[in-house]
């Protein structure tokens, strides 16, 4: 990607290591072919339900529930699509929760950088303060805040608006935590560079740092993304409306049947497996930089 | 410092006033959204767990009373339904965190020992088959298990091939527990446990065993973030680097004992960590909850958060709710200090310089 041409020093010192840890392969013994097997029978085990979910998406629901497990359906139907699309606000969801999940994206993106650089470079009065605040915030399990959110979003007057929906989400600090530790790992010799060329803070941050903490950035934004997609209780607990339901919480109350009756296992599958596709969309083509250490994605 | 001198004058102290500006500009935003959103609803959930508010105009306003601690003791020495209800969300959520924390940490070290053995081909292949199911929604995750473990469901017919009649999973309010005791003939409580309680409901009834129904999303919770874990699993193993390994096989210690006394103690910090996070996480199940069986059947799924925000949100007792969600944060607490007590000495966490590690904390978390 982008940062390889813009190779840091750390990364050369990365690139560096990398022909050692490749090293000669010998052909794996006896017990590497059970090593095979294990991993074969358990990669099955994490695919298959997958498998099934979209096989059955497509099947009549009379075939769902009398052959559970055939990947192949006999009556190959879209009707379970088509009623999600025509009987129920699954396109409006939809467009919720893109709404929602880019300005969330592009906000943590943005405000989770900046205080990520002024906590690991910048000195100002009370830094250390706040990043005590910080992980104490971090501390404070999710769901304690169900009900004082609603209190505040409510309180505001911002219940049930996108504005109740987005901007309580639009920092963490979580992705704040991750930006201070990389821009700590930057040489600070680069900025000084930059100052005495006249630039100032926000400059410097902006055209030199940030572009070199590109995969941090790129971190942040697969999180990000990741995140407030799949969020469910913020919007439970800040809207209220059908025409601000998101994916998450459409689907939730599809699958408990507050929307309808019956199984209708097609129907709640295809709806499962339509809003899976954005994030492994997101995961498949950054996966690289997810799984893969050798990758750049990896300081130190 | 040392460029000052040849800078113009405005450099002095002007510099060092405008780095202090420059901060708390960068660093507002995120101190204000936090600070709102965040620490003032805690703050205000305090008040509101001693208070009579009902639901009605602002909890802040004049005709709320404060209440002391009535919520609370309520909650858990009351001994009606509130206290029966409370100790039955916090008997069956104790089940879930004592079965998914060491299973899913023993599967996620298991996965990530198997997938960074360094002659392994199709590495990849393995690691994002174990890891896909972190990245979908719990709300998608419980539709497809609703299907899996329904009466005629996936499950159903596999266990039906080697000749298991299996139950209806999440219509199952029977204990696993009480299944296995009624095995060897105890089917009813012996009077020494039916008649003691704790919280409401009997001995008896505590030791049920997590329900059919929990069962089945003890396995999901494994399922979906055995693979998150690994991630932070290969990192550490990945600092271990081989030198050591192969040091210890020209000292011909096998690979079982390489494992137990070269990577396993290495491991802590990151043991320590995942124990930690998966505390964290099960003890606040929820989006399942609310998706997948509101608390049914016969109240064996219900946990303390989706009681607190039952609570609330649909009988109008916040008081009662806001009460709840604070004795499960002291719960948590609690919990992540015996743990720390138990693996104390080295307990440093991860590097968290690395992304990849972080991010996958950070992800376990939700």
């Amino acid at each position: 990607m982008s940062t390889t041409t813009e190779a840091t020093p750390q990364e050369t010192v990365v690139g560096g290591q990398a022909p050692t840890q490749r090293r000669r392969r010998r052909p794996l013994g006896s017990s590497g072919w059970s090593t095979y097997l294990v991993l074969a029978l358990l990669a099955l085990i994490y695919i298959m339900p997958f498998l099934i979910q979209v096989a059955t998406s497509f099947k009549t629901e009379p075939e769902a529930a009398v052959n559970p497990i055939g990947l192949i359906p006999h009556n190959w139907t879209t009707a379970a699509y088509e009623r999600l699309f025509k009987h129920s606000d699954y396109a409006l969801w939809t467009m919720n929760s893109a709404i929602v999940t880019v300005f969330v994206t592009l906000g943590r993106v943005f405000f989770d950088s900046l205080a990520g650089y002024a906590l690991a470079r910048i000195q100002f009065r009370g830094r250390s303060m706040v990043f005590v605040l910080l992980i104490a915030v971090m501390a404070v399990p999710g769901v304690v805040l169900l009900i004082p959110k609603f209190l505040v979003i409510s309180q505001l007057g911002i219940y049930d608006s996108y504005v109740g929906m987005i901007v309580p989400l639009l920092a963490d600090a979580a992705g704040v935590f991750i930006m201070k530790n990389f821009f700590e790992s930057i040489p600070p010799s680069i900025e000084e560079q930059a100052r005495i060329d006249g630039a100032g803070t926000f400059r410097t941050f902006w055209s030199i740092v940030l572009p070199m903490a590109a995969p941090a950035v790129m971190t942040i934004t697969i999180l990000s993304f990741q995140g407030s997609w799949n969020e469910l209780n913020h919007f439970i607990v800040s809207t209220q409306s059908p025409r601000l339901t998101v994916l998450t919480k459409g689907v939730a109350q599809l699958v408990s049947g507050q929307l309808s009756q019956g199984t209708q296992y097609p129907l709640k599958l295809g709806a499962a497996a339509l809003m899976t596709i954005p994030v492994a969309v997101v995961f498949f083509v950054f996966q690289r930089r997810i799984m893969n250490a050798s990758a750049g994605a990896v300081k130190e | 410092m040392t460029t000052r001198g040849s800078r113009p004058a405005r450099a002095g102290l002007g510099n060092k006033a405008r780095q202090e500006f420059a901060g708390w500009i960068f660093i507002s935003p995120v101190v204000l959204l936090l600070g709102l959103f965040l620490l003032v609803p805690v703050l205000m959930a305090a008040w509101v767990s001693v208070s009579d508010w009902s639901g009605q105009g602002s909890p802040l306003s004049s005709d709320v009373s404060f209440v002391g601690a009535e919520n609370y003791t309520r909650i858990l020495f009351g001994g009606g339904l509130d206290t029966q209800d409370f100790g039955t969300s916090l008997r069956n959520n104790l089940y879930y965190v004592v079965l998914v924390v060491p299973l899913q940490t023993a599967l996620a070290l298991g996965l990530a020992v198997l997938v960074s053995k360094r002659l392994l081909k199709a590495r990849g292949f393995f690691r994002t088959a174990f890891y896909f199911p972190s990245v979908t929604s719990s709300v998608a995750i419980t539709a497809l298990w609703l299907f899996l473990f329904n009466a005629s469901g996936v499950v159903n017919k596999i266990l039906s091939w080697v000749s298991i009649d299996g139950p209806n999973w999440f219509s199952d309010p029977r204990g696993v527990l009480h299944l296995l005791l009624g095995v060897v003939g105890i089917d009813t409580a012996p009077p020494a446990l039916a008649n003691g309680e704790f919280l409401g409901i009997s001995w008896w009834e505590w030791l049920a065993g997590p329900s059919v129904a929990m069962s089945a999303f003890v396995l999901m919770a494994i399922f979906t973030t055995s693979g998150t874990f690994m991630l932070l699993f290969i990192a550490a193993l990945q600092n271990i680097g081989p030198e050591m390994e192969e040091a210890a096989t020209i000292d011909r210690a096998n690979a079982w004992q390489r494992f137990r006394y070269i990577t396993l103690p290495m491991l802590k910090p990151t043991m320590f960590t995942v124990i930690t996070l998966g505390l964290i996480g099960t003890w606040q199940v929820f989006d399942q909850i609310y998706t997948g069986t509101q608390g049914g059947p016969a109240k064996t799924t219900l946990t303390p958060a989706y009681l607190s925000f039952n609570a609330a949100f649909n009988q109008n007792d916040w008081g009662e709710g806001a009460a709840i969600a604070f004795i499960l944060f002291a719960i948590i607490v609690f919990f992540t200090l015996v743990q720390r007590w138990i693996l104390r000495d080295r307990d440093k966490v991860t590097s968290t310089r690395d992304p990849r590690a972080t991010a996958a904390a950070v992800e376990a978390e939700r």
